[in-house]
């Protein structure tokens, strides 16, 4: 992606050669150990919802669906922690309402979405014999 | 201009900044989050979309037909291994080694490549079967969704390059890091996005 | 070897002489009219040499001020086009009753409401919008620019880009005739086989990625260089309105990217997103893309308030009343934007308990919106209120918007709106508070904001002329509609049975020439007030007694806006340093750092149209060059880190200096 040209308020000019450690802008800094963590869980997080449908363990579809779903949050959560640096203190706290806001609004799409949808099609007339091949 | 004069004594306020003081990274690192947040809503678009039309099979092939979720989650693991050697070329580049940096990039490159290109096999292989994006609207939704987040690594790659080239003309300066910063948001965030990809898409059309 | 045929297939794709339209007379008059005038202009640049003036100064630039202008620009000519269209349409209808014909036939009727609407939202409303909110918001905040100013470029561009290939529908090959929303399946490739909803998607994707980047600038903008000491709630509330406004374009215009996606896909490569058959769902389509559509118009209208909340308090001499109650209400009404989508298609069948969710939030969406209201009123409340231009488009707003937004919630109840969806009713409730609402918003706007960017006042008789022809002229167009809608008439017809309509749309017709008397006299004014603009020159910056830090600035600005950045002690930041006998410091200037110019914008834009119009006429060789040339251009110029320069402090003290005298000289 593009630089962007930082607007004008007079600041230290551009450094050639050599690092200033800038302050890292989410706060914590990611170390080794955080790296890890959040890998070894990913991991395992990871290989739950795998052997629980390829080994069709639970046998009840609806109960293996909600398990990996609450799995598959609980992972994004540890992706943001460990590998983001999500915490409530960067940019003043405008990075976690800006996800907030975004999160709110994904589910307002899905949820409203499917609900809407499904019951557009609830509502459709009867089809015929040729029509019903198209359906799953 | 006065229009009212201070009372003799008492200070008056300052309303000028006469002092310099350092302003950070003048908002790049924040602007460029937002640009994620407004990518989650390009997928929440496609996910909703796979909600609803991702059981229309039209008499065709379903993801239990389809799917091979062996292949799946090897990608899965390139994709996470990808996520933490990028963890590791930041925390090089954190101490200011510009060569332990490039190789772990370089590493985290081989990793995407091998994700985009087990998906590409996947693709051709799918449609080699006759399950063409044009077969049905699940397969429509699918390789939309799938492929979004296929180009979307694609493009990562092609900025990590990019990038590797730009640290080594010019070493660690500020604005590389602001850089290299700003793809690890991105390189991360294609992984959460992921998560999603082999839970609702692979996993739960699968089972029957 | 290639025989004539393919090879022409190949290297112009489906485009083709027969695109041009020599045998229908209007475009052909439109056609030598735009031709003759474009090339007058072009002449008239060349002659006095001004092109690399222009390239240097204003199409290069990163200046939020210049950038903020040429998009007002842009939104301006577009309301011509645009309201071009609408004359074409009530003239049309008027006449064809009957037996009578009219002259514009369907194929072409439908070109003509789905451009009207395409080009008012996209091409005007967003860009005037967005102009307004680079020019000031920065200004208000304190600071030097926004916080990306060449993605401020970028973005400008691109609304343009999008903007010219539209326009270039009207003279090679055909608009769209699918609505300014495309539904599918009329959308599809089936039955709109043609180039016009292509133009249709591929304009909107190139102006939707520079409205998405200008969100992100703006909002990273209010968050980040707000002046030291402008907590969140000492912000002007037209930079609140902004905030939220850009918090759902960021949001919004990502579904409508990947939604035209689809719809491209379905038409291009032939999958089965929103078909009939193999799966596909139409319906889908409009549920996404009034996901997008509906939070969209409050993108439009909440800077529209911000405005009429900055002149209220102005023109009245009073602090805004309510600012807290302003706020939250901003924040509501930006909250629940996004959960009333639905009540665009109520009729479409997801039964009683969805309609039923839908209706009541779009009933509560108008609780803020009257908070609102009851604030400016109690602001004007006992306020030494002076009439000025700017004052009296807020005096016409507040009851034709209430009006609007009166019919807004009788058109939220389901049963009612399962007699008033697509009828001229709906047709004049959105006009009512798109016009009421964000047009007299606008207008109101530039009145109050140009002495600030150009150093004078806008003739008053002339805008006041133009005022009272927009608000007549509106009531004289709508009240018909509103009253035929309620009896019947559907919308988007080219021709009526029954006679009895033609006294409601011949009135409506009258209405709309009064607008364009309207519209004509704001043009006049503009002329009128060049020409005199010595007589209404501004020396002072500060020409209305304002309240908020633009006015503390020269009319129009230095380029780095500030030469100390202002620290603020409370709302209403001018004020309370004028109240306090602020002292501006004459001397201890030093360097300011500024972001160079660039031409990469520019480029980017022009081969992002180049690209739209290769994918419309299936010129496939153009477009992956131009696709790869995007790459390369992008790709190149982040090798290019020498971004940025200092005004040397000599130079600042120099303007600094003439700035006091011109402020000595005034006073």
């Amino acid at each position: 992606m593009s630089e962007f040209a930082e607007p004008g308020i007079a600041r230290k000019p551009q450094d050639h050669g050599g690092t200033h450690g800038e302050p890292h802008p989410h706060g914590a800094q990611g170390t080794f150990r955080s790296y890890m963590t959040g890998f070894v869980l990913s991991v395992i997080l990871t290989a739950i919802p795998f052997w629980l449908v390829m080994g069709n363990v639970l046998d009840d579809t609806l109960l293996t669906g909600i398990v990996i779903m609450a799995l598959a949050a609980m992972q994004i959560v540890v992706h943001m922690v460990y590998f983001l640096h999500m915490n409530t203190k960067s940019e003043g706290g405008w990075t976690f309402l800006a996800l907030l806001f975004t999160l709110t609004l994904v589910v307002i799409t899905l949820v409203g979405s499917i609900w809407v949808m499904y019951h557009m099609d609830q509502n459709m007339m009867p089809m015929s014999p040729h029509e019903a091949l198209q359906r799953p | 201009m006065h229009e009212t004069t201070p009372p003799p004594g008492a200070t008056a306020p300052v309303f000028y900044e006469q002092e310099e003081h350092a302003h950070g990274d003048g908002g790049t690192l924040f602007g460029f989050w937002l640009y994620l947040m407004s990518d989650c809503l390009i997928f929440a678009a496609l996910f909703a979309t796979f909600g609803v039309l991702g059981r229309n099979y039209a008499a065709g092939p379903s993801g239990a037909d389809l799917f091979d979720l062996r292949l799946v989650a090897v990608n899965t693991g390139f994709l996470l291994l990808s996520s933490i050697t990028y963890g590791f070329a930041m925390l090089e580049m954190d101490k200011d080694r510009i060569g332990p940096t490039l190789k772990w990039l370089a590493v985290t490159g081989l990793f995407g490549a091998a994700f985009v290109g087990l998906e590409l096999y996947e693709f051709t292989h799918l449609i080699s079967e006759g399950a063409t994006p044009r077969r049905s609207a699940f397969l429509s939704s699918f390789f939309l969704l799938v492929g979004t987040h296929g180009l979307h690594v694609t493009f990562g790659i092609v900025w990590l390059l990019t990038l590797m080239v730009q640290v080594h003309r010019r070493g660690l300066i500020a604005a590389n890091q602001r850089r290299l910063m700003c793809l690890s948001m991105f390189w991360h965030f294609l992984d959460v996005v992921w998560i999603g990809v082999f839970t609702f898409v692979y996993l739960m059309g699968s089972m029957r | 070897m290639f025989s004539n045929l393919d090879l022409q297939q190949l290297l112009f794709g489906r485009l083709t002489l027969e695109a041009i339209p020599y045998h229908e007379p209007i475009l052909l008059v439109t056609f030598i009219v735009v031709a003759a005038g474009g090339l007058a202009l072009v002449g008239a640049v060349t002659w006095y040499g001004k092109w690399g003036y222009l390239w240097r100064e204003w199409f290069t630039s990163v200046d939020h001020k210049k950038i903020g202008i040429m998009y007002v620009i842009l939104a301006i000519v577009m309301l011509l086009r645009g309201f071009a269209d609408a004359l074409m349409m009530i003239t049309q209808k008027a006449l064809s009753v009957g037996a009578a014909e009219g002259y514009l036939p369907p194929h072409h009727y439908d070109q003509v409401f789905s451009a009207h609407g395409t080009i008012m939202i996209f091409f005007m409303a967003m860009p005037f919008v967005t102009g307004v909110m680079n020019y000031i918001m920065p200004l208000q905040i304190g600071a030097r620019d926004v916080a990306f100013p060449f993605l401020n470029n970028f973005s400008f561009w691109m609304t343009a880009g999008g903007a010219v290939l539209t326009m270039m529908s009207l003279f090679v090959g055909e608009f769209s005739r699918a609505t300014w929303l495309a539904y599918p399946p009329l959308s599809g490739a089936a039955y709109s086989p043609g180039v016009g909803v292509d133009y249709y998607i591929w304009g909107l994707q190139i102006a939707g990625v520079g409205t998405t980047l200008s969100g992100i600038n703006l909002i990273a903008t209010i968050v980040k260089m707000r002046a030291p000491g402008m907590t969140m709630m000492k912000l002007p509330v037209f930079c609140w309105t902004t905030l939220a406004s850009n918090a759902i374009i960021v949001t919004i215009f990502p579904i409508l990217t990947a939604t035209l996606a689809m719809l491209a896909l379905d038409r291009y490569v032939g999958t089965r997103f929103f078909t009939n058959d193999f799966g596909g769902n139409s319906m889908l389509y409009m549920n996404l893309i009034w996901i997008w559509g509906h939070p969209e118009v409050y993108v439009l209208v909440l800077p529209a308030f911000g405005i009429y909340s900055e002149v209220v308090s102005t023109f009245s001499s009073k602090r805004l009343f309510g600012y807290t109650s302003m706020v939250y209400a901003t924040a509501v009404i930006a909250l629940v934007s996004w959960l009333t989508w639905l009540h665009h298609f109520f009729t479409m069948g997801a039964g009683a308990n969805v309609n039923a969710f839908f209706g009541i939030t779009t009933m509560i969406i108008s609780i803020p919106t009257g908070a609102k209201v009851f604030n400016w009123l109690f602001t004007m409340y006992r306020g030494k209120i002076r009439f000025e231009t700017p004052m009296i488009w807020v005096m016409g707003f507040i009851p034709t918007f209430v009006i609007g937004g009166l019919t807004g919630v009788l058109l939220a109840v389901p049963p009612a709106d399962f007699v008033l969806h697509n009828s001229l009713f709906l047709v004049a409730h959105f006009h009512n508070v798109i016009i009421g609402g964000v047009v007299f918003g606008l207008l109101a706007g530039v009145q109050y904001w140009f002495p600030k960017a150009f150093g004078y006042k806008l003739d008053p008789f002339w805008g006041k002329t133009s005022f009272w022809c927009w608000l007549v002229g509106f009531w004289i167009t709508f009240m018909p509609l509103y009253i035929i809608g309620l009896m019947g008439v559907t919308r988007r017809t080219q021709h009526f049975e029954d006679p009895t309509l033609q006294p409601f749309l011949t009135f409506a017709a009258v209405g709309v020439f009064i607008i364009l008397a309207g519209i004509l006299a704001f043009v006049v004014q503009l002329v009128v007030s060049f020409f005199r603009r010595e007589q209404l020159r501004d020396l002072t910056g500060d020409p209305w007694g304002g309240r908020t830090l633009e006015w503390s600035t020269t009319s129009p600005p230095p380029p780095y806006n500030f030469a100390f950045t202002p620290v603020v002690h409370d709302l209403d930041a001018w004020w309370d340093m004028k109240q306090r006998g602020y002292d501006h410091p004459l001397g201890g200037f030093r360097p300011i750092h500024m972001p160079r110019n660039t031409g990469t914008g520019v480029v980017l834009a022009g081969l992002s149209t180049v690209l739209g119009f290769a994918l419309v006429w299936y010129i496939w060789w153009l477009a992956a060059l131009s696709f790869v040339g995007l790459l390369a251009v992008a790709i190149g110029h982040t090798f290019n880190y020498d971004r940025d320069y200092y005004i040397p402090a000599d130079d600042v003290d120099r303007i600094e200096s003439r700035r006091a005298a011109q402020l000595v000289g005034g006073a």
